[in-house]
């Protein structure tokens, strides 16, 4: 048997050779293809690129996507905390099931949700009837795509948030209730202080997988230009129109912003696991 | 110290109302953005009757989605497994530099654009790609072919199995597996009689969810798929071809065979989620008692 004494974990066989399939397998599949990306769009000129990622349609459409992104996160971060503490908080019938459910806008594909929302909110559809004789428009505005969104977006928070109450200590509540707090008294001071960056990282993670949804938001968001067109569609309709230098600037802006979202997400995540383990 | 409920009851918990009021909003949300749509796929799907809805589901173009969208989750599947596997025994069973960014890195596919993961593809391999003319002189077609549509989706679903096993793996210990090696098992043996029993529930886990976007993906297939019918069309893109054909009940149709395969992975899912606490409880006890 080999081992090398110097390390205690080297007692396992195996380090070269999964690391290395590893290391392979990544940089094949994942590495090189972004790297491509990004060497392709330094082949082109300063201004053309500049021209790529700032035309007027370009601006409509980062600002659209940021802009709803924001919204939709910005919903599930309310309404994701409040399913979070139904659902550890109280017991009712079929929390269990309520549970189960949460994670269904992960598993069911998006081509999917993106029709069933678009037929329930189009003109003729169960919301869509009620909504537009109020003069509320959703499918094909603006306002779909965030419903979009926040569909998409829903489990992030609730995830997040929901192993963070499941932790907090009773006592502490109790503590200040003694002390004379009311209840929203101690909600706010005792419960909503730890579970806050949860909720954050939640809503990050809501905000990101929202910048470069596709799938949901094709169909109900009608994809006019300067109106209702997002950048992930953007991309799609450079690469349609054969202008591969265009769809590449600004899948190279998208690919920098998500990547300042992930290392954002690991140092919230860090700076939250960090917290507990004080506490 | 515990106070009476009755007496503590203003700081501890919400009054009744508040706390129907909190459930309604709450149950009511998750209606609207759940349950209703769900509802909707089957109701959609059976609009115009059963015989439609069969009709849909049989028809040649319908199967060959099918096929093509078993056929690249077959393959694309066992890569990310392998792969999973690998970097879990790696990165929880050593110590080395740089472990902190190979974990980072592992989680990039999920957050870019499934767009960007279907455009790196073409930009390599399509006909004005950085392979381009090389493949095409050699009669090889990645993009608008299947290979393309393995590569987007092997692309998507990268991280899963390694992101389940890692902190399963971690939360197991090695104890077990040095305990065999000692005692004089090989490397092969020690990974396939102790290692792979008892990250079972665990691998399955991270497989059933790396299938599930697998067979779901949309966009980043969308890019690379050329959206043959019959030849490069998977279920998920057949649904977009019938919708923008206006056959909206064959659509939400095959909709439903995609609904169901969502319902059954969070069943699925729940059911491996009790099995692992289970099994990480055990596994606590049994340290629990050997100190």
């Amino acid at each position: 048997m080999k081992q090398t004494p110097r390390h205690r974990l080297r007692v396992l066989p195996g380090f070269g050779l999964a690391l290395g399939y590893t290391l392979i397998y990544l940089g094949l599949l994942v590495l090189l293809p972004l790297a491509m990306l990004v060497v392709r769009s330094t082949e082109m000129s300063w201004s053309e690129f500049w021209a790529a990622v700032s035309s007027a349609r370009a601006l409509a459409a980062f600002r659209l996507t940021f802009g709803l992104s924001l919204a939709a996160a910005a919903v599930n971060a309310v309404l994701g905390l409040l399913v979070a503490w139904v659902l550890v908080r109280y017991r009712f019938p079929g929390r269990a099931l309520v549970d189960a459910l949460i994670d269904l806008p992960f598993a069911l594909p998006t081509a999917v949700a993106g029709i069933t929302l678009t037929a329930l909110y189009s003109k003729n559809g169960w919301f869509g009837s009620l909504l537009e004789p109020l003069g509320i428009r959703v499918a094909f505005t603006p306002l779909g795509i965030a419903v979009a969104l926040t569909f998409v977006g829903l489990p992030f928070v609730v995830r997040t948030v929901q192993p963070v109450l499941e932790a907090l200590d009773p006592e502490k509540e109790e503590a200040a209730a003694t002390l004379g707090a009311g209840r929203w008294k101690t909600f706010r001071h005792v419960v909503l202080r730890p579970v806050l960056p949860a909720v954050l990282t939640g809503a990050t993670l809501a905000f990101a997988r929202a910048i470069g949804e596709y799938g949901s938001v094709v169909f109900i968001a009608g994809n006019m230009p300067m109106h209702t067109e997002i950048v992930p569609l953007l991309i799609m309709t450079r690469l349609e129109q054969f202008d591969y230098d265009g769809a590449t600037a600004l899948a190279v802006v998208m690919l920098a912003i998500s990547f300042l979202l992930l290392l954002a997400i690991n140092a919230l995540q860090a700076r939250f696991f960090g917290e507990r383990r004080a506490a | 110290m515990r106070l009476a409920p009755r007496a503590a009851h203003g700081a501890t918990a919400e009054s009744p109302a508040a706390r129907l009021a909190i459930t309604v909003i709450a149950l009511l949300f998750l209606a609207l953005f759940l349950v209703v749509p769900a509802v909707a796929v089957v109701a959609e799907a059976f609009s115009e009757g059963v015989r439609v809805f069969v009709a849909a589901i049989t028809e040649p173009d319908a199967r060959s989605a099918l096929q093509l969208t078993l056929l690249a989750a077959a393959i694309a599947v066992p890569l990310n497994m392998v792969f999973g596997l690998a970097a879990a025994w790696a990165i929880t069973r050593f110590h080395f530099r740089g472990k902190g960014l190979l974990v980072t890195l592992i989680d990039v596919p999920f957050a870019v654009s499934p767009v960007i993961g279907g455009l790196v593809f073409v930009l390599l391999f399509g006909a004005r790609g950085a392979f381009g003319s090389w493949l095409d002189a050699h009669g090889i077609r990645v993009i608008f072919a299947v290979p393309g549509i393995v590569l987007a989706t092997a692309f998507v679903t990268f991280p899963f199995v390694a992101r389940e096993l890692i902190p399963f793996m971690q939360a197991l210990g090695s104890d077990r597996e040095e305990a065999a090696v000692i005692l004089g098992a090989s490397g092969p043996q020690t990974f396939l009689r102790v290692t792979l029993p008892s990250i079972k529930w665990g691998l399955l886990y991270g497989v059933i969810l790396c299938n599930a976007r697998a067979m779901g993906e949309f966009g980043a297939v969308s890019v690379v798929s050329g959206h043959i019918r019959g030849q490069t069309n998977t279920l998920p893109l057949h649904v977009e071809v019938l919708y923008n054909e206006y056959s909206f009940a064959a659509a939400f149709a095959v909709s439903t065979l995609l609904l169901a395969l969502a319902l059954l992975t969070l069943l699925a899912k729940r059911f491996l989620e009790w099995r692992i606490e289970r099994q990480l409880a055990r596994t606590n006890g049994i340290r629990e008692r050997a100190r």
